[in-house]
């Protein structure tokens, strides 16, 4: 493939053909600030913080230009401050203010590229307009949307459109009322939406969060409990809770992807309704035991049921380990192969 | 599994997820993707982006078929005959691939003789789809390759699955579109560790590694390595288990993680036949149905309070670690399991903890043999991988297949009908399906979110069904089999052709499974709950 040299900032980059300014920049590890881009989703060019100046051009978004041989591109100049600052502060006029209630807090790119390209304050307090606050779309049960801080950058609706193929939400309504929404500015439980949550994933700031934001106090790799494609994903864990399920981007399986009942399902570990003791029925009912009671009961009983009048239906959503033992259980201890689980179910 | 273990030698997919995304062709059978593995049909949506043909072969119309360029809704029960009628097409226009048929394969010629009975006019007449529409789908699987097949439920749950399966396999040797990348013959297993608990072994007729209980090698190996004396006798799969724990002659029964109430076909039955059983012990999460009717409940730790290891669809072994303790006083299932056996003065119980297990696992089982927990710290291994320095097996079958002989054995097939086809007491269809938002039910039901999605069961007919019977969107009807009854409510779609309902089984306040048919594939003993005959009234 064909390699292209460039300059950017005076630094010399090579990049194969294809490849944007601003994935080149990134590469490289120069900061070109940007809110709409993702590199997992294809460049729209929509919120313009990535302009740079190059020479013989003027000014370009970076995200949207191909490197070219001999481009000699400058990622700060006047003009390249002055079309950012101008956007940026449109965008956060427009912009919920109160950040320290914001789930995304710390964690978001409009902060970011805000720090990188400077606020104006008197400016921007003369462009604030006052205007209704728009109504929150709470129906999905797992994530909330804020209208009030939406940058209008696609993201959302790009994930759902290309890495998801379903399109439940596209831009609604025209001018300073353009809305992310469902077809017919409908809330987002009565679209086709599948609750995946990779937008929320993705969302640069706090227009979609979920409903449980607590933070995890600690990460923790693991695999999913449900089917069989055996996602890799990340357990947020807080205060002996699960708090967070996350797509783990190094599992081959799944490469960061997580269904539904991936990301939200993990809830039925702290479901209240978990059994917490051995039980054992005396009378019809259950009484709670300690372990060495009911285990005693159970190897007691088995004992007067050895070879084949007993019987072992073990589980799928065991671990091998625990089939491993449980079949060697059966076999050797209790002399029969009657062990099957749901494989045919 | 029975099927591809006889054709090629292994019961598991032949190749990888990822490889999906890179077929030129993926013929997706008997498998609603979008809504039970949601992450292999991303794989699919990939393709289809690139360019890649896709054909869905289902009796009702699924999300898939929005992405797919043919769709063949031939009757529930007919994959045999639309399969070999493909491949009648297949071997009539010469697409077959002759150099791997003769270098990889055996039986070509039982198999050729085999199609004389599915000219097209017979194919299109038992599987109600144009015969244009079959031999398309065949030209496109044959010609256009890399081509993958992908197939779950549908395929398997029928009193024919094994033949099912067979076809399946015949159409992959045919072609050549096995073990090379990017093709291969794809079951994608349901349950999270389903292929692990079958390769340790958690089967009445194969120890771990699927090797026989019958065959006196294997079993003095296993002697020798467990330091006992095992029966010779194979055991009795889960259908037959509980028979016999209804005659009384199965009088102690250890049921774990597993609802055999609600997922069991003809549940009813099942009910009747535990009730019955002298002694039961339930070790679960929750108190399912099932646990209702135990004698000893036992505490079980979820997936996020131990460490381990599932094996994935692709045969991918991954590292399960704790994240929290298990609540109140559950304990793992090992643990419970190694105490009983302790008490009963067993020796090989005195394990530490998973990783000495799989220590011993790669003793026993050879596809094993090289995996560590120290290994499986990354991205885990795909078996076979034998030593530790084997770097696992993304494609099956590359050189030879798992076969005595080394090579593909194509299968002579017959078109077998149904156990249940419709009559007039019970004229319509009815089959069974999956929702994205449950997976059984005992752990998604008890999610408050997903239950706000999807609450309820929805028996879904077609609008010419539902004129018929004068049913109404919403009405709540009765659906009634030979075995049992359910009420529920009523979803006007016309995902199912005419003649066709269709119900999941994920709500315990509609159990579906006590209508469907427990008759089994006569092979693989699994039960043929996709198809099952009944009538519905309106209340």
């Amino acid at each position: 493939m064909r390699v292209h040299d460039l300059t950017i900032d005076g630094v010399a980059v090579s990049a194969p053909e294809g490849t944007t300014v601003l994935d080149a920049a990134r590469k490289k590890g120069i900061y070109i600030p940007h809110l709409c881009d993702r590199p997992d989703l294809k460049p729209v060019g929509v919120c313009r913080m990535c302009t740079v100046e190059v020479e013989g051009k003027g000014l370009v978004i970076s995200c949207k230009t191909p490197v070219r041989d001999g481009m000699v591109v400058r990622t700060e100049s006047e003009g390249v401050s002055k079309v950012r600052q101008v956007a940026l502060e449109l965008l956060i006029a427009d912009h919920d203010s109160d950040c320290l209630t914001c789930a995304k807090d710390t964690n978001c790119s409009l902060q970011r590229v805000a720090r990188h390209v400077g606020v104006d304050s008197p400016r921007l307090a003369r462009i604030r307009r006052e205007r209704d606050r728009r109504p929150l779309d709470t129906s999905n049960p797992f994530f909330d949307f804020d209208p009030n801080r939406c940058i209008l950058c696609g993201i959302c609706v790009r994930t759902c459109d290309e890495l998801q193929n379903i399109n439940a939400i596209d831009y609604t309504f025209r001018g300073t009322k353009t809305l992310i929404a469902g077809f017919g500015n409908r809330p987002r439980i009565e679209t086709n939406c599948e609750s995946c949550g990779e937008c929320v994933v993705r969302c640069p700031v706090g227009a979609l969060v979920p409903k449980d934001s607590r933070q995890p106090s600690k990460l923790v790799r693991t695999i999913c409990s449900f089917c069989g494609c055996g996602c890799g994903m990340l357990l947020g864990v807080r205060d002996g809770e699960i708090v967070s399920a996350a797509g783990d981007f190094k599992n081959p399986a799944s490469r960061g992807r997580l269904c539904v009942k991936g990301r939200y399902g993990y809830r039925y570990v702290n479901s209240p309704e978990r059994l917490t003791t051995p039980l054992v029925k005396r009378d019809g009912e259950f009484i709670p035991v300690g372990w060495d009671e009911a285990l005693d009961l159970v190897a007691e009983k088995f004992s007067e049921s050895m070879g084949d009048s007993f019987a072992t239906i073990a589980s799928a959503k065991c671990t091998n380990e625990e089939n491993y033992v449980v079949q060697k259980f059966t076999r050797v201890v209790m002399g029969t192969n009657n062990i099957d689980h749901c494989a045919r179910l | 599994m029975a099927g591809l273990a006889t054709t090629l030698g292994s019961g598991a997919m032949t190749n990888s997820i990822e490889e999906l995304g890179d077929a030129a062709t993926i013929l997706a059978l008997g498998t609603n993707t979008t809504a039970a593995h949601p992450i292999v049909a991303l794989r699919v949506k990939d393709a289809v982006v690139k360019g890649a043909k896709l054909i869905v072969a289902n009796p009702k119309e699924i999300d898939l078929c929005r992405f797919a360029d043919q769709f063949i809704q031939h009757k529930a029960g007919t994959d045999v005959a639309l399969l070999m009628g493909m491949m009648r097409v297949i071997v009539d226009e010469g697409l077959h691939d002759q150099e791997f048929i003769a270098e990889r394969t055996e039986d070509f010629e039982l198999l050729r003789a085999s199609l004389k009975g599915f000219d097209l006019e017979t194919a299109e007449r038992l599987t109600g789809v144009p015969r244009e529409k079959i031999a398309e789908a065949a030209r496109t699987y044959a010609t256009n390759k890399p081509a993958s097949i992908i197939y779950c439920m549908g395929i398997t749950q029928h009193i024919h699955g094994t033949n099912n399966v067979m076809a399946v396999s015949n159409l992959a040797l045919l072609t050549g579109s096995i073990g090379k990348p990017y093709t291969g013959v794809n079951p994608l297993r349901g349950q999270n560790n389903v292929q692990g608990a079958c390769d340790m072994g958690a089967l009445p007729n194969v120890y771990p590694g699927y090797r026989p209980v019958v065959d006196p090698g294997v079993r003095d190996a296993f002697e020798t390595a467990w330091d006992c004396s095992l029966s010779p006798t194979p055991g009795l799969t889960h259908t037959e288990i509980f028979d016999l724990v209804g005659e009384g002659r199965i009088t102690a029964l250890y049921v774990i993680g597993e609802n055999p109430i609600l997922s069991e076909a003809n549940a009813g039955k099942v009910k009747k036949d535990i009730e019955k059983a002298g002694f039961m012990v339930v070790q679960d999460l929750f108190m399912s149905e099932t646990a209702q009717l135990a004698d000893v409940v036992l505490p079980g730790a979820s997936f996020a309070e131990k460490d381990g290891t599932f094996t994935n669809t692709e045969r991918r072994i991954q590292r399960v670690r704790q994240a929290i303790d298990p609540v109140g006083d559950a304990k793992p299932d090992w643990w419970i399991t190694a105490e009983i056996a302790k008490r009963l003065n067993a020796k090989g119980f005195d394990f530490t903890g998973p990783e000495e297990i799989m220590a011993e696992i790669a003793e026993v089982v050879p596809a094993y043999g090289g995996v560590t927990y120290a290994r499986l710290e990354q991205v885990g291994l795909q078996w076979p991988c034998p030593s530790e320095d084997h770097p696992g097996t993304p494609i099956l079958h590359v050189e030879r297949f798992g076969t005595p002989t080394g090579k593909g054995r194509f299968m002579p097939l017959e078109h077998v009908p149904s156990a249940e086809s419709p009559n007039e007491e019970y004229p319509l269809l009815l089959t069974t399906d999956r929702s994205l938002y449950h997976f059984h039910g005992t752990m998604t039901r008890r999610v408050y979110g997903l239950n706000i999605l999807e609450g309820e069961e929805l028996v879904k007919i077609n609008p010419e069904d539902a004129v018929t019977y004068g049913i109404e969107n919403g009405d709540v009807i009765r659906v009634a089999s030979r075995r049992g009854e359910v009420e529920a409510k009523v979803l006007v779609t016309d995902t199912c052709p005419p003649g066709t309902v269709s119900m999941s089984f994920h709500f315990a306040e509609v159990p579906t499974n006590v209508l469907t048919c427990s008759e089994l594939d006569p092979v693989a003993k699994t039960p043929a709950t996709k198809v099952c005959a009944v009538r519905v009234e309106s209340l």
